[in-house]
């Protein structure tokens, strides 16, 4: 197939502004599935996926389009995340692109997402294609929404298909501007192999496939190929593409192809995604520029509700982490919570994500501490050390320095809440950068925040007073000195470690009233009182009580029946298991979790 | 020769009460007839093992509703197929409304010394709350009525967490029965049962709080003793000597055997329990038993059936689980749930409330 056949391309798209519906628009025009096949958001796969609207990895699927020109050509669909935790992800799947699909709803415009990965898109040279859809809803404002395009991003966008995915109207349209608008891909095939990988997952039979864009020379079966970041070698079992169901084993693929390898790889860690794949008996001069490693940004720990299903949660962890090189996690040990292990995410939904994976996939019950971001301590002796647990919280008069990560981000909304919204990121200790306005009526701000202020609620919160209308998304800064504490929990005057968090000194005091607070509210009362207190170092600083209780009694106990009595006991004994047993104090399961919940 | 206790159950009532859920049915003259006649059966049937009997005890239901003739011929058989000690305590439950002078007469010739009357509330709006079909002066009369056809040794019912009940009218209560002069007094707190008619909203919503329930407990127990009803067990009180020998059998371990459709027994080392069935009762020339228990009265059951009594768990009785015990018992003195004396530990009027948790904790 001759290069100036094929288009490779991604679709851009806010949550819910119809990325999927058109992928499988696309994937129906192309007839690339039966449309007897079609079951809604085909490419989509994961439950959760489907559940949330939003795509979490990377795939790609081979079309075959014959254009009103009359030439056949190969589309290659390539789907990003969507999401700002993602954001290297879809920087290397947009660097398997020349082109990009701008789905904007034509009553919403554009949001904070859409913005950033546009801006990603036109970072590496992609062509933009502007589609404007949902046409068909009544609030649909396309020639607003065109202008704002062009007035934000500075792309024209008068001209841009104004489609309906959901009821299929103008799509033709836009397979028509990805053949004119979207350049071919080039590169040579005699030359050395150069691919890029931009996913990866692993298969039980075939071991890890690994998605690629060959940007120069050919792969074939039986090719020994290295991965230049790991070194690692391995020999080319398959190579081909992918039809919307299965692998098609090609034999070969070639420069501006897009496919997949399976070489009997048998870690995902070897696989880093943005690592460039060559010939090992003819290795290229240099690998594709952008890898990066990914390293997690924020630390929870994970345990199950029933210590006896830690084996179980190991091994649901070890699965996941086949498919996710990006989920980190080892053991560690709580009073409270028993065995467990620390898990790292590269953020809060990717957290989120792998947790609902081992609830619903794996069925476990799960206890997560409230998470954590990576401080960098300086101690006085001059040795910096990284804590992600805060057990690990060195002792203040050790510390000459504490540092804390913070973030650059950028929130659209509609012009009426800026006020709500500033008002949320200077409680936040938000630093304002700049507003600008992207019409009448919208704007996009941009503050430093730190990102421990993120990582709780902060994106439920916008939502909330933003009616639902605000968009976010953020990049990491790098560390600034912070005035930190760590704050303890203790139950009967007993510090309870799982329930440990650092903060900031100025916040310390209110968030220790509200955890106190959710605490009484959710540790039922018992034979002893609970005292709940909150301290820093051994300051007391919030103090509650859970009284005791004052009548569980079976007051009737005649007839005899005394079997019966005996199993009651024995029930509510059983039921006191699901709680954890701190000393005398029985802590239910959700009074750790609403800690997490805490609202602002 | 070994000691049992009997208890018969009497499946039949007048009018089901709101609250109760034991099990009974409705009342027919053939039907008490016919069951009479299958208690005798089953009777017989333990003729065999000569045992010797020094309680009996008929509850129900409301066993008032047997004549005073059918009374007679099952304590007839008891004496026939059983050595029926001299001082033999037997008990039967009654209905107030059910108490004419010629019944008590017929039952207290029929060989019962102890009646437990289903009093509940010396307060008529109470009475009313419960749907019971007699009034405060009713049950006073039934008790005076007892009285004068002999009967020395009377027991009453009492319900405490109803609605509008203070402090003030459960004293009200317990002192008008006191001043009746009988023997005993069997105070329980009002529990909605599943299924039962209280078991909805409306009932719930006007009933106290737990602390209110608490409050009201706390209460019966001082007026009780104060007025010389010792707490023996978390719902009994007796003057001295009076405490029932009977319901003593179940806290204590000791052998009873149950004729009669849901009766229990604990028998021959096995607890085991009659079909909720009067019909097949009836029909089966032997009661059908389910064994619910094949190695009663080990320890955990030993001490929770002690902790109830007020006489308590001698820790000497128990020496493999001293250690544990006696490891818990400092917290539990210092919340005033428990006495720890002469190496027993027994509960107080507070750990009563807390009955259920407290023994847990001790036990498990």
């Amino acid at each position: 197939m001759a290069n100036e056949k094929i288009r490779n391309f991604c679709i851009i798209a806010h949550i819910d502004h119809g990325k999927s519906t058109l992928a499988d628009r696309i994937l129906e025009k192309t007839e690339t599935v039966a449309i007897r096949d079609m079951e809604d958001q085909l490419l989509d796969n994961m439950d959760i996926e489907r559940e949330r609207g939003i795509t979490i990895k990377a795939r790609a699927v081979r079309l075959k389009y014959t254009a009103k020109d009359g030439e056949d050509y190969i589309f290659n669909l390539i789907d990003t995340p969507g999401h700002v935790d993602f954001n290297y992800e879809v920087s290397r799947s947009l660097a398997a692109c020349e082109g990009a699909i701008l789905v904007v709803d034509a009553s919403q415009g554009i949001e904070a997402q859409t913005l950033a990965n546009t801006y990603l898109a036109i970072e590496h040279d992609l062509e933009v294609v502007p589609v404007v859809n949902k046409i068909d809803l009544p609030s649909a404002d396309p020639e607003r929404v065109c202008t704002e395009v062009e007035n934000v991003i500075g792309i024209p966008a008068m001209d841009a298909p104004k489609i309906s995915a959901k009821m299929g109207i103008n799509i033709e349209e836009v397979l028509e501007r990805i053949v004119t608008d979207i350049p071919a891909p080039k590169g040579d095939t005699q030359k050395p192999l150069k691919a890029l990988i931009f996913d990866s997952y692993y298969d039980s039979y075939k071991g890890v496939i690994i998605y690629v864009r060959v940007k120069e020379g050919t792969v074939r079966v039986g090719d020994n190929i290295r991965l230049m970041a790991t070194g690692a070698v391995f020999n080319v079992v398959e190579a081909g593409f992918m039809d919307a169901n299965s692998l098609v084993n090609n034999g070969s693929l070639e420069a501006g192809e897009v496919g997949y390898i399976a070489a009997s790889i048998k870690s995902i860690g070897d696989t880093q995604v943005g690592d460039t794949v060559t010939n090992d008996d003819e290795p290229c001069d240099e690998p594709l520029p952008g890898y990066r490693k990914v390293n997690p940004m924020v630390f929870s720990g994970i345990y199950p509700a029933d210590g006896a299903k830690y084996g179980d949660l190991r091994e649901a962890l070890e699965k996941l982490q086949l498919n996710d090189a990006s989920l980190s996690f080892e053991p560690e040990t709580s009073v409270a919570l028993g065995f467990g292990f620390r898990c790292g995410f590269l953020g809060l939904l990717h957290m989120e994500i792998i947790q609902e994976r081992l609830e619903r996939e794996y069925n476990l019950d799960l206890i997560t501490t409230a998470p954590s971001v990576i401080y960098k301590v300086t101690m006085t002796n001059g040795e910096v050390q990284y804590i992600d647990n805060p057990t690990n919280y060195p002792d203040p008069a050790l510390i000459q320095t504490a540092e804390e990560p913070m973030v650059k981000a950028s929130i659209l909304s509609p012009s009426e809440f800026v006020g709500n919204i500033m008002e949320l990121c200077q409680d936040r200790r938000g630093i304002f950068k700049d507003m600008k306005y992207l019409d009448d009526t919208r704007v996009e701000l941009h503050y430093e925040l730190p990102l421990n202020e993120i990582v709780y609620d902060f994106f439920d919160v916008l939502k909330s007073r933003t009616r639902g209308y605000a968009s976010f998304d953020y990049e990491m800064l790098g560390y600034t000195p912070s005035k930190l504490v760590k704050l303890d929990i203790l139950l009967n005057g007993d510090v309870v470690d799982a329930l440990s968090f650092i903060i900031h000194t100025d916040k310390a005091y209110s968030r220790a009233r509200k955890i106190a607070e959710k605490l009484k509210e959710n540790i039922p009362r018992q034979l002893f009182e609970v005292p709940i207190q909150a301290a820093i170092g051994g300051k007391i600083i919030a103090r509650e009580t859970v009284k005791a209780m004052r009548k569980d009694v079976l007051a009737k106990c005649y007839g005899g029946d005394i079997t019966r009595k005996k199993k009651l006991l024995e029930k509510q004994k059983e039921g006191k298991k699901r709680m954890r047993q701190l000393g005398t104090v029985e802590v239910p399961q959700e009074a750790f979790m609403s800690v997490l919940k805490l609202d602002s | 020769m070994s000691n049992t206790g009997l208890y018969i159950h009497v499946p039949f009532c007048a009018k089901k009460c709101a609250y109760c859920d034991f099990y009974s049915g409705s009342y027919s003259r053939k039907d008490s007839d016919d069951y009479t006649d299958a208690v005798i059966r089953n009777l017989r049937h333990y003729a065999a093992e000569s045992l010797t009997a020094d309680t009996v005890y008929f509850g129900g239901g409301t066993p008032s509703l047997l004549s005073g003739e059918q009374l007679k011929k099952i304590m007839d058989e008891i004496n026939r197929g059983f050595t029926l000690s001299p001082d033999a305590e037997v008990t039967l439950e009654a209905n107030p409304s059910t108490l004419t002078p010629e019944k008590l007469k017929s039952i207290h010739e029929a060989g019962v010394n102890r009646l437990s009357i289903g009093v509940q509330s010396m307060s008529d709006s109470e009475l009313k709350f419960l749907g019971r079909n007699h009034t405060a002066e009713r049950a006073a009369k039934a008790v005076t009525d007892a009285q004068d056809s002999g009967f020395s040794n009377i027991s009453c019912d009492l319900m405490i967490g109803l609605p509008g009940q203070t402090p003030d009218s459960v004293y009200s209560s317990i002192d008008a029965l006191s001043r009746l002069d009988i023997q005993h007094i069997s105070a329980y707190i009002l529990k909605v049962e599943n299924g039962t008619p209280f078991d909805c909203d409306e009932v719930r919503s006007l009933l106290p709080d737990d602390e209110e329930t608490s409050d009201l407990y706390l209460a019966m127990v001082n007026t009780m003793e104060a007025h010389g009803f010792m707490q023996y067990e978390v719902s009994n009180f007796a003057k001295s000597g009076f405490e029932s020998r009977h319901n003593c059998r179940y806290w204590k371990c000791e052998d009873y055997i149950g004729i009669g459709p849901s009766a229990h027994s604990c028998h021959g080392g096995k607890r085991f329990a009659v079909e909720s069935n009067t019909r097949e009762f009836i029909e089966s020339p032997v009661q059908n038993i389910t064994i619910t228990d094949d190695s009663p009265c080990g320890f955990e059951e030993y001490a929770m059936l002690r902790l109830r009594l007020k006489e308590g768990l001698d820790l000497r009785r128990v020496p493999e689980h001293r250690l544990d015990i006696e490891k818990k018992l400092p917290q539990l003195m210092r919340e005033g749930y428990i006495n720890y004396e002469n190496d027993i530990v027994s509960l107080t009027a507070k750990g009563f409330l807390m009955s259920n948790s407290v023994i847990e904790y001790l036990i498990f």
